[in-house]
């Protein structure tokens, strides 16, 4: 019973918890720009790398450098915004994700040519976990990521309820037309979709990098899930992405639990493939997801 | 002397490839180009096409599954049904979603099917993938094998293109333009909108299964690795969008031309040190990139426009819309 505490639901509720922020992002870009963006995954990756640049250099801790990173990433995705989104602004919604198809592979082979493709970590050496009630183990490092996401989670909450710029991208995600008639800056709102898709997607990496490794492809083993996350929420909807990167995060881990007998339920190669799984049953029976999002 | 025939040999064998990627980009075509389908999962489609082939043609082995030694054309044939099949399945499930949704699920589906091909060791072998896949021709001499298949896949691609030539000009062909153009239009015309789709879907997965299953008997080896996003998914869109969409002369010239793009620099980068020839490779990718960020941009169109079927009607009003 308490392996299943310790291995699959500590771990399970942690990685949610980073898939949750990474699809926050999603979901905004979603509602506010209206495409699916395939380089999100990669602006985590980016993130994670800064932090590593930052740790490598100083030889302080990751997690100091959460801030910088964040600015740095969102700096960054900004620059990409205006290099290769806002050209193709009035572009059918299609042309924007073969835009971020081809940005995805870009800033990848970017990042390999920089960073090299071999595995790093923030930090050498093994932390041991907390022993609670003689048999509950907790890592540190657990949570110090669930409490720092769910700090991001509360200030995107605050941005989105009570302040000017989280009312105009909410109003614009309602109703562009309607926003713009009544005098929202719409490229201000763009602007602020992405710095704040962009950090969230950035602390998402370093938390996935501080958990495990850094390495190349891990942008892109979160996209799949992070976009399942967003749809099981509801397009548009920054609660229900919450929601949803909890219950792919948790649900991914359990698959791998004995339930039945000794041998895990699902064989651990096919973890991958269960975000996905849900995916397709939400676009078959509730392509609005539990929150009730858009549905195109 | 030497070194020209050992030129000549290795541009038959780049010709063959881009004459197998021609058929893939031929294949996106008409899933993108025509129908307005996204599909991001043209890895998976071929990787179904090469393992299928794989399987019926080799000779027995204990590593993988199959070993049926049947001839190279049943294997292709059997690709193209394959794929059709499991492109029906996901078809079903998928088709009536908005573009952005299609692009997300077939870029699942591919992953699964990478993920099956590398965990079902008993049937695939795993990462070590399948080898030893009998190529046409084999028993012909130097080079006239590498020939033979050349010509094998460069009269593939002209049947292809004609056919899809014939499918464009036919009431089947101007639905489809008119469902990527206008789908509540075409539905309010009394057209079975989901039905022509799931047509352009399968078709689409089916020429892309041969092109897997081609490629597999060229290279007579294959891999879950082959079904990577970027080796067949990203190229393939790259070629169909810089070739033009919309248009089969273009989905070939372009595959053609990205593909000699990409392995000429292929031999510049090969020969660079160790350290910078792997960097200079991902650098390859990155270019590709912004080529394909360039081209959205400049030329909406790619190379070859979309060339509108004429009638008296759309003669006056040509010229709209330039993103397919």
């Amino acid at each position: 019973m308490m392996d299943f505490v310790n291995f699959h639901l500590i771990p399970g509720v942690v990685l949610g918890s980073i898939y949750a922020l990474g699809a926050i992002g999603v979901t905004l870009t979603f509602g506010i720009l209206r495409f699916a963006n395939f380089a999100h995954g990669e602006t985590m990756t980016l993130g994670a790398y800064l932090t590593l640049t930052l740790v490598l250099l100083t030889g302080w801790h990751a997690l100091l450098f959460l801030p910088v990173a964040l600015a740095l990433t969102a700096l960054l995705v900004l620059a990409m915004d205006r290099m290769f989104f806002r050209p193709l602004r009035h572009a059918p919604s299609i042309i924007l994700v073969i835009a971020s198809f081809g940005l995805m592979l870009m800033v990848r082979s970017l990042v390999q040519v920089i960073w090299g493709t071999e595995l790093q970590g923030f930090s050498k050496g093994i932390t041991l976990p907390w022993v609670l009630f003689d048999s509950l183990r907790v890592f540190p490092k657990h949570v110090v990521i669930l409490t720092a996401a769910i700090a991001l989670m509360v200030a995107v909450h605050v941005l989105l309820r009570h302040t000017r710029t989280g009312k105009a991208m909410r109003a614009m995600s309602d109703s562009p037309e309607l926003a713009r008639l009544t005098g929202i800056d719409t490229e201000r709102v763009v602007r602020a979709t992405w710095i704040v898709g962009a950090g969230l997607a950035a602390a998402a990496g370093i938390f996935l990098a501080y958990d495990s490794h850094v390495e190349t492809l891990m942008g892109f083993k979160m996209l799949l899930p992070v976009f399942a996350s967003a749809l099981l929420g509801g397009l548009g909807r920054p609660y229900g992405a919450m929601a949803g990167g909890l219950v792919i995060g948790v649900v991914e881990e359990l698959s791998t639990y004995a339930w039945i007998g000794s041998e895990p339920l699902l064989p651990p190669g096919y973890k991958a493939g269960v975000a996905f799984a849900i995916m397709v049953a939400i676009l078959i029976w509730r392509p609005s997801g539990l929150f009730r999002g858009r549905v195109f | 002397m030497e070194q020209l025939y050992g030129i000549f040999v290795y541009a038959v064998f780049l010709l063959t490839m881009g004459g197998i990627y021609a058929v893939l980009t031929l294949g996106l075509n008409i899933q993108w180009g025509f129908t307005g389908l996204f599909n991001a999962g043209v890895a998976g489609f071929f990787a179904i096409g090469a393992y299928t082939t794989a399987f019926l043609t080799t000779a027995p082995s204990a590593r993988h599954f199959g070993g049926f030694e049947l001839p190279a054309g049943a294997g292709m044939v059997a690709a193209m049904v394959a794929s059709a099949l499991i492109a029906w399945g996901v078809a079903r499930i998928c088709i009536r979603l908005r573009s952005d949704y299609l692009a997300i699920a077939t870029l699942g589906i591919a992953e699964i099917f990478r993920l099956v091909l590398k965990n079902e060791t008993w049937a695939t072998n795993g990462a070590r993938g399948v080898s030893l896949i009998p190529k046409p021709f084999e028993h012909l001499p130097e080079p006239w094998n590498q020939v033979a298949m050349l010509l094998l896949v460069f009269a593939i691609v002209l049947v292809l293109y004609g056919l899809l030539e014939r499918a464009r000009r036919a009431p089947w062909g101007r639905v489809m333009s008119a469902i990527r153009e206008n789908e509540a239009a075409a539905r309010a015309a009394g057209k079975n909108v989901d039905k022509l789709r799931i047509e352009a879907f399968i078709l689409g997965a089916a020429i892309m299964g041969l092109g897997g299953a081609l490629m597999a008997h060229h290279i007579k080896f294959i891999d879950p690795n082959m079904a990577e996003p970027v080796s067949a998914t990203f190229l393939v869109w790259v070629m169909l969008v810089i070739g033009g969409s919309a248009n089969n002369r273009g989905a070939i010239l372009g595959a053609l031309l990205v593909w000699t793009i990409w392995s000429t620099t292929e031999i510049i980068t090969t020969r660079l040190p160790t350290e910078w020839a792997l960097k200079a490779a991902y650098l390859r990718i990155f270019l590709v990139g912004l080529a394909l960020q360039l081209i959205l941009q400049r030329y909406p169109g790619g190379i070859f426009r979309e060339r509108r079927l004429r009638t008296s009607t759309t003669a006056s009003n040509r010229g709209g819309g330039s993103h397919p």
